[in-house]
């Protein structure tokens, strides 16, 4: 690898500040230091804990089988770096390269990392969202919360969102044996970021294993008592529901705003950067020292037509962070693009779920495998003629397979002849998914970009 | 034509030591279509992706006569018992194997394997304290077989006076697993599925007493445990225990024979090994890589045409996966040949990947990672005094088949 004049001094004596310190930012400073930078390091993050893992606060955490302050990220080598943790950044200066601390403090780089990732969104009216037993759950101090709530046996638990997270809350509250009603605005749960079609079929699951499912439904207001604990939920059909605890899990809102009148692309949608991870300025200019990796960064993708892509996905952070941390020390030519495929788990009500590539872009879905009565199945989406996304319900080992399908662009309907043909053939169906215009919980892949074309594109992943 | 020549010198016993270099030139060629219509896949990728395709079955209902109208010989092909579970697709794979999981692991046993450590512990040390006094040992005879075997029957509920009888009819199983067309394949088939026959009559025998009287085993729990999935047929339980017994010590004496041959010759390993007992787990992976106890995988057929890597295999032709092979591949893994417990990005084929992953491999690393830090903490100055050893027959199943090992004594 050719390493010019610059990149290595750079390498040797540079400073690099991380602001994010949890997932991204930390396989990010641990491939910048596997890679060989020996400069200085200083990780800013906003919560007093060191990088822990979230995916586990809904599930394992709020069963009470692992403690929320147990999912410390296990460390892939020593860091040797500077932490501030407990302070948040407020402000970038790109002119003079320093980061503004809350504590008043800056620091200065000359290559940063932006991994602020998202947080919860809040219930809309102050008032409510402070009632005693009106929870989020983002941190690790929120799965915490709701956890001890859970485990004093409220009487009934409301679930407001019934996206990934509020499903997977849902689930949990099942397994502990309380009452659980979920409110959705849409026509199903996850129908956001799978569609109707799947939708359906995790509606089935949410009333079988006992949840007062109700959707296109919202919740007007929550009402406490004079204590200020929280005794009802009013909901648009009129109804009102006495309950102890609500969940609020209406999707993620991006850390941007501290990046605020600095002069960076960054806004509601996240960070926009190159597909090397390097940050536009407001005038669409990339910049040359500032890198942003995972939830809170939006890059084009040139297997999606190029659409920016926002994802709130575990594997996403991680591979975004090591491709930002290797572009952050390499010279020019050596830089290489992030391009990963989209791919995303999770695990609710005894079922594993996963899925890969971009289901919000499919236009149709078709079962390929197993069957969708069983809840045990593979499904491809098609856009355009050609396979732009899967999902499985517990069929995940098979995934890889569509992965592949869609980074070679394969035709949809999917023409192969496999093993556990669903019975009636592999039959194209409109995949539903809700006007995009309308407020739902969210999907956890946005799509956010001007597409130059509609032209189909041939992937290869450098794999070797 | 040549790669005809390759497979057959793979398979061929005289190269049976050392295959890497017949591995390597075989990666020339990823996809090779053999003389008789057979596909072999050796790199890494390529194997790697035909694992996780839909269009690959196992079941060998779906293959088709060879170029000489022969069929590639199946063990399992028998008319007294179903296939098991590594033979079927889903959905009645998925179905046998999720049945076959609850008393097994997560979700419903997520402890079994964990709170088996103290008992394999000791049995490891019985076997090593049975060395007291000598100056050499057999540590496939002594230890790599008796172990596992021991091992896989207290977890299903097989007494040990009956290890014997059943080691007959293994070993006869076992052999007529070997794909190589030599002479003699049909009758060996033949004794085959007839020692599989009796081997599954005296399981029926033991389920039916575990049926009456309960015990904390597997057996036990298959034959009375009901979950969403109901409970296995009598058949489909014999099956299953058929393929459990088998498979579950046949794989394991490999990988810890390869595993103590590996460390006799870099004794700069076996060395840190002793001092650092933690090695053990990421050593037993790089083995895995470096000697997998399972060679290749003989017994896929393709239900569609496939374009692997560029070359269109056509549908029904009999495919297989050479994993040792793409567990050697440089475009996959730096410096492949060198054994390196320190790897980081190791994620080897040695258990296969995909619906078929190895049912065992909690298991199987376990007893190996115990296996081999006992050996190396308690057998002073070990020497090897073949190399390289004699090998099994078997070119699926590759190990040796005695290796014999001097050394000075024992610690305690
Ligand atoms: C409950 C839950 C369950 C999940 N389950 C799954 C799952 O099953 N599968 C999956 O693929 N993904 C899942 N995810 C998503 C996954 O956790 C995220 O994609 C991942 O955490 C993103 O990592 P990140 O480092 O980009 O951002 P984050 O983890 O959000 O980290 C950003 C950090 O930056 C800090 N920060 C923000 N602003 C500032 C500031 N101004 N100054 C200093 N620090 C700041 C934040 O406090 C936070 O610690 C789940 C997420 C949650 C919350």
């Amino acid at each position: 690898m050719s390493v010019d004049g610059p990149t290595r001094t750079f390498r040797r004596q540079g400073r690099v500040v991380v602001v994010g310190a949890s997932l991204a930012g930390l396989r990010a400073a641990e491939t910048l230091r596997e890679e060989g930078f020996t400069g200085a390091l200083t990780m800013i993050g906003d919560e007093p804990h060191g990088p822990y893992d979230r995916p586990p606060l809904s599930k394992q955490v709020l069963l009470g089988k692992t403690p929320a302050d147990g999912t410390a990220l296990p460390r892939r080598r020593a860091i040797d770096a500077e932490w501030r943790l407990g302070v948040a950044a407020t402000g970038l200066d790109l002119t003079e390269k320093r980061v503004r601390l809350a504590d008043g403090q800056e620091v200065g780089f000359d290559r940063l990392l932006i991994a602020t990732g998202t947080r919860a969104r809040p219930w809309p009216r102050d008032a409510e969202a402070d009632l005693d037993g009106v929870f989020v759950l983002r941190t690790s101090d929120d799965a915490a919360r709701l956890d001890q709530r859970l485990a004093a046996r409220p009487r009934r638990v409301l679930v407001i969102g019934a996206g990934f997270t509020g499903s997977e809350v849902a689930s949990a509250c099942r397994e502990r044996g309380l009452e659980v009603t979920v409110a959705e605005r849409g026509p199903a749960p996850l129908v956001g970021a799978l569609g109707g079609v799947i939708g359906a079929i995790a509606a089935e699951l949410q009333r079988e294993h006992g949840v007062d499912l109700r959707c296109c439904i919202t919740v007007t207001a929550l009402e406490g008592d004079p204590a200020g604990r929280l005794r009802r939920a009013h909901l648009s059909d009129g109804t009102a529901l006495d309950v102890d605890v609500a969940v609020i899990a209406l999707g993620a809102m991006r850390n941007t705003e501290w990046l605020a009148g600095s002069g960076l692309g960054a806004g509601p949608r996240g960070v926009a950067c190159d597909a090397g991870c390097r940050a536009f300025d407001v005038h669409g200019i990339v910049t040359d020292d500032i890198f942003v990796a995972g939830d809170v960064a939006r890059s084009p993708h040139p297997l999606f037509g190029y659409q920016f892509l926002s994802l709130e996905h575990w594997g996403n952070a991680v591979a975004q962070a090591e491709t930002a941390a290797h572009n952050m020390i390499s010279a020019g030519p050596d830089r290489r693009p992030h391009l990963w495929v989209p791919a995303f788990w999770s695990a609710q009500f005894g079922v594993n779920i996963k899925s890969v590539g971009v289901p919000p872009m499919g236009e149709e879905i078709a079962v390929t495998q197993g069957s969708l009565a069983e809840h045990r199945f593979a499904a491809a989406y098609g856009f355009q003629g050609r396979v732009i996304a899967a999902v499985s319900f517990d069929h995940a080992r098979w995934i890889d397979f569509y992965r592949e399908r869609i980074e070679s662009a394969a035709p949809f309907p999917p023409d192969f002849t496999g093993v556990d043909r669903p019975p009636g053939g592999v039959r194209p169906v409109p995949a539903d998914f809700p006007d995009p215009a309308l407020p739902t919980h969210g999907p956890t892949v946005t799509l956010s970009g001007y597409s130059p074309s509609d032209r189909r594109v041939t992937f290869t992943p450098a794999r070797a | 034509m040549t790669s005809g020549t390759l497979l057959h010198q793979i398979t061929d016993y005289a190269n049976r030591a050392d295959p890497y270099p017949l591995y390597a030139e075989l990666r020339r060629t990823p996809v090779a279509r053999q003389d008789d219509g057979v596909y072999t896949v050796s790199t890494y990728w390529e194997i790697n992706s035909l694992l996780h395709d839909p269009r690959l079955s196992s079941d060998a209902r779906n293959r088709v006569p060879l170029a000489d109208g022969s069929l590639s010989p199946d063990p399992e092909e028998d008319a007294a018992l179903p296939p098991s579970f590594i033979r079927l697709d889903p959905p009645e794979h998925d179905r046998m194997r999720r049945l076959a999981t609850r008393p097994f692991g997560p979700p419903n046993c997520p402890r079994r394997i964990h709170d088996m450590r103290g008992e394999l512990a000791r049995m490891v040390s019985d076997l090593i304290d049975g060395f007291e006094g000598r100056e050499q040992a057999d540590i496939v005879d002594d230890f790599a077989y008796p172990f596992p075997v021991m091992v896989i029957c207290n977890l299903l509920g097989v007494p040990h006076q009956d290890e014997t009888r059943f080691h007959g009819w293994a070993d006869t199983i076992v052999s007529a697993l070997d794909p190589s067309p030599a002479e003699g394949a049909a009758e060996r088939q033949r004794v085959a599925q007839q020692a599989r026959t009796e081997l599954g009559r005296y399981l029926a025998g033991l389920i039916e007493e575990h049926r009456r009287t309960p015990g904390h085993d597997m057996l036990s729990a298959l034959a009375t445990d009901h979950g969403p999935d109901g409970r296995m047929s009598q058949l489909e339980l014999i099956t299953t225990a058929v393929l459990l017994l088998i498979a579950g010590h046949e794989t394991t004496v490999n990988l810890i024979a390869n595993g103590a041959l590996t460390l006799l010759r870099h004794p700069e390993v076996l060395g840190r090994l002793r001092e650092d007992p933690d090695l053990a787990v990421p050593l037993v992976e790089e083995l895995l890589r470096y000697e997998p106890p399972v060679q290749l995988l003989p017994q896929r057929t393709a239900l569609a045409d496939v374009d692997v890597a560029g070359t269109l295999i056509p549908k029904g032709s009999p495919i297989w996966l050479m994993l040792a092979s793409g567990n050697r591949d440089p475009r996959r893994f730096p410096d492949a040949d060198r054994f390196d417990p320190g790897r980081r990005d190791n994620q080897h084929l040695g258990f296969g990947s995909g619906i078929h992953y190895c049912f065992g491999a909690p298991l199987a690393r376990l007893e190996a990672q115990i296996a081999l830090t006992e050996l190396a903490r308690r057998l002073v100055n070990p020497r090897l005094v073949e190399d390289p050893p004699p090998y099994r027959q078997n070119p699926v199943l590759r190990g040796p088949r005695h290796l014999p090992v001097s050394f000075d004594g024992l610690t305690a």
